[in-house]
């Protein structure tokens, strides 16, 4: 069996892969993907908790987690088409209507 | 392996569960009758809110743990869900005066609002972090489309994006943070942490570390600097009537679970709370309101100012005793009232022009124009950068005084020197009110009756909480913290 330190690890690596992600890309695309990233992490250490704890709620936390990142990249995606519709660009560093 | 049948208590749930019923039925009435117009569906909404507020004062005062303790009711989370229905209820109202999205489904936008209304209401009374999680996201799924209702327009569209971005990013926090408390304890009850755990290096490092992000999630909810930069964006760019929802409720709510994660559970104990909430205070404040003097457009200078309220509102946090709850729960009645008022008078101007006539030069010689909108913008100006006698200067009377209570003088002392500072710049838009002469003929349309009442009632509010402040502190009463 893997030992929890790892599960950790690996956990606390794509966080800060997510973290970095969404500070330096600029594509709303690849920072939604980062976001992703973000709550993947969240995710592998509650699954890697819950084991270590023998307990089911963290594992039951993670199919929450993933309907309500669903239901954010549904309307992630809807926002992100729209503003294509009205600005042809998903670059944030292009969308700067709002500025004061 | 036992399964014990968890308690299921209606009485508890039933506000939410009259707004619930509200929102879908909201939702699908223009599907059937289409000519359900924005009266009706308001008037439907109206019914919705009131049912729930009379539900709510039904519920018992003794504190209900239903649902197997994932829901708990105690007049902490009673008294806040009177001021997040108050909220919705103020802008329902001056949203009907928007007359000018032809393509808004008011529908779905009626529905959008009650269900981050239910979002808040849940998140305001759990310990469960899963709940909390759930509630939380409920309201902030349904903020970010709201923001962006008028798709139609670029900036209503790219507020939305920020604001969904920079959500979504502070939600990652919150999750994170989230994981690593429950690893350090094994439950996901907030208020159970902690207990019977005798913590070693590594356990308090895990609670640490879950704590501060989960902190830095619900202070982006909350808007206090350093993580406030998407407000004055999405403020500006959303409909008038959602910013006024957001400044006010997203607070409510954020700011209430704030003191149930440092006042109620164990983990306010060993984390040194008094420092970074005074830096947070500090920095709050002062930031909002340096920023807000240099607004040209009036909306942004309301963005700035709400960041500078949630400042004071740190002050009333870091006294953390019971006082300085009350003084907290205080302020966010007044401060709804305050700024939805002064959000329904910024609407209403934007009306009669496409491109939202916001800015400060635009206001000139409204007072002679449209007397009744000017005198309640001048009052809720009055009132918002605290002068006596309106309710503003209560509130923060009573958080300063709760800080002074616990001798932090010093926080105190630059809490007033801000607070006399923005007046600056609410008196601006007061001076252009009723001091200069209007450049060009003002033609403003007839306000509608919603916005009329919204109106009517905030300043009603605004003005007798300033001169029976005892009206609200009784209800506010039965909060208090555990002795430590």
């Amino acid at each position: 069996m893997v030992p929890l330190p790892y599960y950790l690890t690996l956990a606390a690596v794509l966080f800060v892969i997510g973290v970095i992600g969404v500070l330096i890309r600029r594509n709303a695309l690849v920072i939604f993907m980062s976001i992703e990233l973000m709550l993947n992490a969240a995710n592998l250490t509650f699954v890697a908790f819950a084991q270590e704890w023998r307990a089911l709620d963290g594992q039951i936390f993670v199919f929450f987690i993933m309907t309500v990142a669903a239901a954010e990249v549904a309307v992630g995606l809807a926002v992100i088409i729209s503003l294509f519709r009205l600005r042809k660009t998903v670059h944030v560093d292009d969308i700067h209507l709002l500025r004061g | 392996m036992t399964f014990t049948q968890p308690t299921i208590d209606l009485t508890a749930v039933s506000p939410l569960l009259a707004l619930l019923a509200t929102a879908i039925f909201l939702l699908l009435l223009p599907l059937f009758f289409r000519s359900a117009g924005r009266a009706l569906l308001a008037f439907v909404a109206v019914i919705g809110l009131l049912i729930s507020g009379v539900c709510l004062f039904r519920i018992p005062v003794v504190p209900i743990s239903g649902f197997d303790r994932l829901l708990l009711l105690d007049p902490l989370a009673i008294a806040v869900h009177g001021a997040l229905l108050l909220a919705a209820l103020l802008t329902l109202l001056i949203s009907l005066n928007r007359v000018e999205d032809e393509y808004l489904n008011y529908g779905e936008y009626f529905s959008l609002l009650l269900f981050s209304l239910i979002g808040m209401m849940i998140v305001t009374s759990t310990w469960n972090l899963l709940v909390l999680f759930l509630g939380l996201e409920l309201f902030s799924i349904a903020l970010y489309t709201l923001a962006g209702i008028r798709k139609m327009r670029a900036d209503s569209v790219e507020a939305s994006l920020k604001y969904l971005l920079l959500g979504a990013f502070a939600s990652g926090f919150l999750l994170y943070g989230m994981a690593l408390l429950y690893g350090a304890s094994g439950t996901l009850q907030l208020n159970e942490m902690m207990l019977g755990i005798e913590a070693d290096a590594s356990t308090l490092a895990l609670i640490y570390a879950g704590v501060i992000l989960l902190f830095i999630g619900l202070a982006f909810k909350a808007a206090l600097v350093p993580f406030h930069m998407w407000t004055p964006d999405v403020y500006e760019g959303s409909a008038t009537p959602v910013s006024a929802f957001m400044s006010t409720a997203t607070k409510a709510a954020a700011f209430i679970v704030l003191i149930r994660l440092l006042a109620h559970s164990e983990l306010a104990i060993r984390f040194p709370w008094p420092q970074l909430l005074i830096v947070l205070a500090v920095l709050t404040m002062t930031v909002g309101n340096l920023l807000a003097i240099h607004q040209k457009n009036v909306k942004r200078m309301l963005a700035y100012s709400s960041i500078s309220h949630a400042g004071y509102l740190l002050v009333g946090l870091t006294a953390a005793s019971s006082s300085g709850d009350q003084a907290v729960l205080f302020y966010l009645f007044v401060y709804t009232a305050m700024n939805i008022g002064a959000f329904g008078v910024l609407s209403h101007m934007g009306v009669s022009n496409a491109d939202e006539r916001v800015d400060f030069e635009s206001y000139r010689g409204m007072g002679y124009r449209s007397p009744f909108a000017a005198l309640c913008l001048a009052v809720f100006m009055f009132s918002l950068s605290g002068l006596p006698p309106f309710s503003g200067f209560i509130g923060k009377l009573y958080l300063f005084s709760a800080a002074v209570e616990k001798g932090y003088v010093a926080l105190v002392v630059i809490a007033v020197l801000n607070s006399v500072a923005s007046v600056y710049y609410y008196m601006r838009l007061v001076v252009n009110l009723y001091m200069r002469d209007p450049a060009e003929e003002l033609s403003l349309p007839r306000a509608n009756a919603g916005l009329k009442a919204a109106l009517f009632i905030a300043l009603l509010l605004t003005v007798l909480w300033g001169i029976y402040p005892s009206l609200l502190t009784d209800l506010l009463a039965g909060i208090s913290r555990p002795l430590p």
